[in-house]
């Protein structure tokens, strides 16, 4: 949403506007929100991440999750002035993504991170418009604690819906991705698992 | 799905904000966890014209003993901070059972445990879990503060002895007695959903092995969190045994009139209820057997002379 | 035709690419994806001034609109219009069915309100704004004259007595009434040893793609051109209906679906009103202008399936085999028929994998006053299914018979394809199953659900007092569905291969799994080729993505225009090498005589020649210009798709929860061109199943308000309520199309809902309690203890 393009509206919504600054994928952003602006508008059109998407505006399907102060929260239920000062991680800043690229079979891997590349090669994602979500949800919570078994990795992902995947491919994703960062689960590998 | 319009006030002190309260209340809004209040806003279910968002006052966020021996729980102590005290889990393991219950981890790392209070949803936790444990709510204004005990805290659906120009500033409540043993448990149609019913219940053991008192408490069966009353007095002085576990399933039937709408009808609820109360004496009295604090089939043999807090 | 590609074997040379169909190649999408550079609609960059809008909807299910007062909404600033019916009925026309029948009560649907609403969010007014947010302030002021009237809520209330109609001015509730029949049902019922009745209602609910509806359009007052971007599921059917609206020649409206749609599943292959209008109001406003639907406006006017109430009878001897088949039902179709495809398919697939010599399956498609519906994934499968699986279980309980062995005495078998059931398909062809495999699918599933050692154990296990259940739920669907899909290939200027599909993909895999196909075709390495999809602007004639069609239809194009493309390249190469009578075949980007790999020519150097020129001199003799193919594949008639759910499942009859032990799926598409997409698609299909099962139920109250209108009501499966599922696949190719591939994508759905419901009914035989309801909830199960204890 621009807010510089017609007289009065600037006028009625600057009145209710305030300074948001605060750090998003490691670098220092900044913006005028309106004070009724959630956070996640204030993401996608204010400082351009569109990659936190909107679902359903009142919390429950997890596609706008991003990390704020360490902890995975839904952007939809946050007002963007709440987040003045605060530390924002979102789906862009996993990996160093390169703006318009649509992939090829060489080398694209080098540049997603872990949870990324295991959620490519599981097939976690088919139209994609949940998976900002699930990598923030996700990566919060391995940053937690290690997830050992298939039942622990469906906890960790029922925070947010998917309609596309029926999850089997995400489920194996979170196992690799814990395996690699914190060894073995408790049932053998991941990549060993059956039926997942 | 947007908010409306509000003038937005984010008070520095909690002085500043009861007299905001005092100005505003009436036309407002106070802003905490925002799990709860921020979806009404972007259904326009409320339109207050003021927001006072209270998350920059300070000394709200830590969870304190208190000196009489149990836990102050003040207004910005998030969901999932106090699901992850250690202390709390050991100290009151009935708000740690039922905080895992509670949606899920991205709702309660910014929903607060007053805040649930303050929405008072009957089918929420929270409510049902601090009447259980009998807490008592401090609640504050430009004129002072009170305390309200929660028998008389929730009103009715989605309404509190809170004020219009009022504060919720903590919830606190006592260690158990000794030779407690809690139990929560709720059945939504997903984890993570708001219950069709759930039961908290705190159930004190006598020297003997039988229940010296209790406080049974359960939700989405009534305008607010309801105390089982009947059940409470049908099971002092006896053991947990099959039977007394059938007359409490049956007094609940007989005495609760939940409504019952298009994912429930009342004859479910009240058939749940019953069976949940069941199931939650049944975990107390296996609790308690474990401990040591209970006899095998409700016989009172083999009970400790000193007694414990239990889990 | 038939398909031969002549791509050589993996590894047998160097360079020489590696077969792709049947590869599990992983997707080129997932990179922007998974970094956060989707460019789902509201994700593009749009002009500065793009405004945005907001839709006044009916609060009422059935109500005159006597007047619209909206001053006080054009007052607010930053608002620059306010349209109703009347503002825009320059434009309206009546949308029509997309799918129809000539007995059809057709009532027209217009873009937007003008005299009356019939259903609760139904468009009655839209607000243009510089802000979602202020359009929807100015929307809240907006005041709307109603005069309600009685609103009918249900099949029932539709077809009773002196029931008041949906429409004022209409004949009755009835929107059509057809009947299909094979053999004599009536002599044949007459004359059966044994007659089962029952009545089974299913409900189903909406799509709940992850992103909800969007339209955008900008209009090019220089060129008087208009594109519009949608996040349809049908390009080209919307462009036609804007053409069509706007009296515009075709080809200056360019509708774009967006390079990633966040999920389909049917909804979004209707036309809405909101397609029509935003366009047009960005015409009148001359600025670009954006529809971004929320949730709650998702849950209240997308279409949905909803209701189906089915009164079955079947006739069966002593052993169990099936005589005759009737199955009259009741199909909510909203206030409006946007098309009748779910019913009809509906009518057409109650018999199933079974041979039944006798058929009568009719349908009333009834008018009442909620929002529209249409396809959602399975598409009037899942309630045809659950009719008769339900009703197979039913003899078998009758006959003592196990259910697995009732259905072995009854499925069609291997070799008697192609099969005629006798009646005929939504596609207007004789209803024929091309090919399957049913008992081979049917075994492997009851093998590797242990079938035969759960049942052993019930009976014990029983006696401890547990209440296991086994289901099984066995199905056909109908996919790969004409008219035609279509492909261009082109060599570009650059020398890469451009595959540009008409169909528009929401999550499908197009860009990796038409690189495949056309890579098979054409013997070159996938990494040349690139796939563009859902542009009209692109290619002139397409149909869509839905009904499980596009693997059989678009793949068969591809295939086709990659082949030409090959012969093209390759007499271009041989021109320039001047060489005759010669084999050729692609070496990474070279086109190399195949037994002398001195003599070569690159792509670049063929578009060269072919496609850039040299100006002013003449072509190389023999080479004609313009390397592009083009092909449109006609399927003869619908394939056939198949498959076998088996689940084993524990009940607890004190509070109704079923818990899921096991579940099996034998999945038959025919020939698999990516195993990892098409895994993907039956498990998406299963959770979207497991949800109609046990989870997803829209209400409504008796004046036809909705009572779930968001996810706190209406609960759709997360990974915990989705269970591990064992999956393996028969491939039974189809004769229809050169890849002898079927549809994928509704397999994991449709026997769903029928196969737990036995299950839960299974569990709960001891008990007497009868399942006749789907979605199985908790309430019901227990109440339907309670009933049989009474």
């Amino acid at each position: 949403m621009e807010h510089d393009v017609l007289d009065g509206t600037e006028t009625a919504d600057r009145a209710g506007a305030r300074v948001v600054n605060l750090t998003v994928n490691g670098e220092r952003r900044g913006g005028l929100a309106p004070v009724r602006m959630t956070l996640a508008d204030f993401l996608r059109h204010e400082l351009g991440l569109t990659g936190t998407h909107l679902g359903c505006e009142h919390g429950v399907c997890g596609a706008c999750t991003v990390i704020m102060d360490g902890a995975a929260v839904r952007s939809c239920l946050l007002l963007a002035v709440q987040a003045d000062g605060a530390t924002i991680e979102t789906i862009e800043g996993l990996a160093p993504g390169r703006e318009g690229g649509t992939g090829s079979e060489d080398g694209q891997d080098d540049e997603l991170g872990p949870l990324q590349q295991a959620f490519h090669r599981n097939h976690a994602l088919q139209c994609g418009f949940c998976t900002g979500g699930f990598l923030m949800s996700v990566t919060a919570a391995l940053r937690d604690a290690p997830v050992e078994t298939d039942d622990e990795a469906r906890e960790v992902l029922s925070g947010n819906i998917c309609r596309c995947t029926g999850y089997a491919g995400m489920i194996r994703a979170v196992r690799e991705t814990s395996d690699e960062i914190y060894g073995p689960g408790l049932d053998g590998t991941a990549r060993n698992g059956a039926n997942s | 799905m947007k908010p409306p319009r509000f003038t937005y006030h984010a008070p520095g002190t909690v002085a500043e904000a009861l007299s905001l309260l005092d100005e505003h209340g009436d036309q407002g809004k106070v802003l905490a966890g925002g799990q709860s209040l921020l979806p009404v806003l972007s259904f326009r279910l409320a339109t207050p014209e003021h927001l006072i968002d209270i998350n920059r006052l300070p000394g709200l966020d830590e969870i304190t003993r208190l000196t009489s021996g149990g836990w102050r729980i003040p207004a910005l102590v998030r969901q999932r901070q106090a699901e992850r005290s250690p202390r709390l889990a050991a100290s009151a393991p009935l708000l740690t059972e039922a905080l895992t219950q509670v949606a899920h981890p991205q709702i309660r790392n910014r929903g607060t445990i007053c805040g649930s209070l303050a929405h008072a949803d009957a089918s929420a936790e929270m409510p049902a879990v601090m009447l259980a444990l009998n807490a008592r709510m401090t609640i504050a204004s430009a004129a002072g503060t009170r305390v309200v005990g929660a028998d008389d805290f929730f009103v009715f659906h989605m309404t509190t002895a809170i004020e219009a120009n009022e504060l919720l500033l903590s919830a606190e409540f006592d260690d158990p007695a000794p030779r407690t043993y809690t139990s929560f448990t709720e059945f939504a149609p997903r984890k993570g959903d708001f219950c069709l019913a759930g039961v908290a219940a705190s159930v004190t053991f006598a020297g003997d092995g039988t229940v010296a008192g209790s406080r049974v408490v359960a939700a989405g069966v009534a305008a607010t969190p309801l105390r089982l009353t009947a059940v409470e007095e049908l099971i002092i002085g006896s053991a947990l045994d099959a039977g007394v576990l059938a007359a409490a399933k049956q007094a609940v039937s007989d005495t609760v009139d939940p409504s019952g709408d298009v994912h429930a009808d009342a004859e479910y609820r009240r058939q749940l209820v019953s069976v949940l109360v069941a199931r939650a004496l049944g975990t107390v009295q296996e609790k308690a057997v474990r401990a040591g604090d209970a006899g095998q089939d409700g016989k009172p043999g083999n009970v400790k002379e000193d007694g414990k807090n239990g889990a | 035709m038939s398909a031969t590609t002549r791509a050589p074997e993996a590894g047998e040379a160097h360079g020489a690419p590696e077969r792709m169909i049947g590869a599990r190649i992983e997707r080129r999408e997932d990179y922007r994806l998974l970094t956060g550079h989707g460019k789902f609609l509201d994700d593009l960059e749009m002009p500065a001034d793009t405004c945005e809008a907001a839709f006044l909807r009916s609060p009422h299910g059935h109500a005159r609109i006597l007047g619209i007062d909206t001053s006080a909404a054009l007052d607010v600033p930053g608002v620059l219009g306010v349209f109703t019916g009347e503002d825009v009925q320059p434009m309206m026309k009546p949308l029509p069915a997309k799918v129809a029948h000539p007995d059809l009560q057709d009532i027209a649907r217009l873009p937007m309100a003008l005299d009356a609403v019939h259903y609760v969010g139904e468009p009655v007014a839209v607000v243009i704004a510089v802000s979602r947010y202020i359009a929807e302030d100015a929307a809240d002021l907006i005041e709307v004259d109603y005069e309600p009237l009685p609103a009918i809520s249900s099949t029932a209330a539709a077809l009773a007595p002196g029931a008041p109609l949906a429409h004022e001015g209409a004949r009755d509730n009835i929107a059509v009434h057809v009947t299909q029949r094979a053999g004599d049902p009536e002599a044949a019922f007459a004359a059966a040893p044994h007659v089962l009745s029952e009545t089974f209602t299913v409900v189903r609910g909406g799509g709940h793609s992850m992103e909800c509806r969007a339209v955008a359009a900008r209009f090019d007052t220089v060129t008087g051109q208009l594109v519009v971007w949608d996040s349809t599921q049908a390009p080209h059917y919307a462009r036609n209906a804007l053409a069509n609206l706007y009296d515009m020649p075709e080809d200056d409206i360019r509708l774009i679906a967006p390079p990633d749609v966040g999920g389909g599943f049917g909804p979004k292959a209707q036309f809405y009103g909101e397609e029509a209008v935003i366009p047009w109001v960005a015409m009148q406003l001359r600025k670009p202008v954006k529809w971004i639907e929320d949730r709650r406006e998702n849950f209240m006017s997308a279409m949905m399936e909803r209701t189906q109430v089915h009164r079955i009878q079947v006739a069966f001897d002593d052993d169990g085999k099936l005589i005759a088949l009737k199955d009259v039902f009741e199909h909510d179709q909203g206030a409006y028929v946007a098309g009748l495809q779910v019913p009809m398919i509906t009518l057409t697939t109650v018999p199933g994998q079974y041979k039944i010599p006798n058929i009568h399956t009719e349908l009333y498609s009834c008018f009442t006053n909620m929002v529209p519906t249409s396809s959602v994934r399975g598409a009037g499968r899942p309630q045809a299914v659950a009719a008769m699986e339900r009703m197979m279980d039913r003899v078998a309980e009758y006959l003592h018979m196990d259910p697995a062995e009732i259905r072995r005495r009854n499925l069609i078998q291997a070799d008697e394809f192609p099969y005629k059931v006798g009646l005929i398909f939504r596609d207007g062809s004789p209803l024929t199953y091309d090919s399957g495999n049913y008992p081979e699918v049917l075994e492997g599933t009851l093998a590797r659900l242990d079938y035969e050692s759960w049942r052993a154990r019930q009976a014990s296990l029983r006696a401890e007092g547990r209440h296991i259940g086994i289901g099984i739920a066995c199905y056909v669907e109908g996919c790969g569905l004409g008219p035609y899909e279509g492909a261009k290939v082109r060599l570009t200027n650059s020398g890469e291969i451009l595959v540009t599909l008409a169909a528009a993909p929401q999550g499908q895999g197009y860009e990796t799994v038409y690189a495949q196909i056309a890579a098979d075709a054409l013997g070159l390495d996938m990494k040349y080729i690139r796939v563009t999809t859902g542009d009209t602007g692109r290619i002139p004639f397409g149909q869509g993505t839905f009904a499980s069609r596009i693997t059989a239809t678009c793949g068969p194009a591809v295939l086709q225009a990659s082949q030409e493309m090959r012969d093209r390249i390759f007499s271009t190469a041989a021109v320039m090498l001047k060489v005759e009578g010669k084999n050729f075949v692609f070496r990474d980007n070279r086109v190399t005589l195949a037994d002398d790999e001195t003599a070569s020519v690159t792509l670049q150097q063929i578009t060269q020649v072919a496609n850039v020129g040299k100006h002013g001199i003449t072509m190389l003799r023999g080479v004609r210009a313009g390397l592009e193919t083009q092909a449109y594949f006609s399927p003869e008639r619908a394939a056939y798709a198949s498959g076998a759910h088996a689940v084993v499942v524990e009940v607890d009859p004190e509070t109704g929860k079923t818990e899921i032990l096991k579940y099996v799926i034998g999945h038959d598409c025919g020939t698999v061109i990516n195993p990892l997409l098409v895994d993907g698609q039956v498990l998406g299909g299963f959770a979207a199943g497991i949800g109609n099962a046990m989870y997803e139920e829209q209400f409504y109250d008796a004046a036809a308000q909705p009572l779930t209108t968001s996810y706190l009501d209406f609960s759709l499966p997360s990974s915990v309520e989705v269970p591990p599922v064992e999956l393996f696949h028969v491939q039974s190719p189809s004769p229809l199309n050169p890849l002898g591939a079927k549809g994928a994508g509704e397999g994991g759905t449709i026997p769903a809902p029928a196969a737990i419901a036995n299950a839960v009914e299974d569990a709960l035989r001891p008990l007497g309690a009868r399942i006749n309801e789907m979605p199985v909830t908790p309430p019901k199960i227990v109440g339907a203890i309670t009933r049989a204890r009474s």
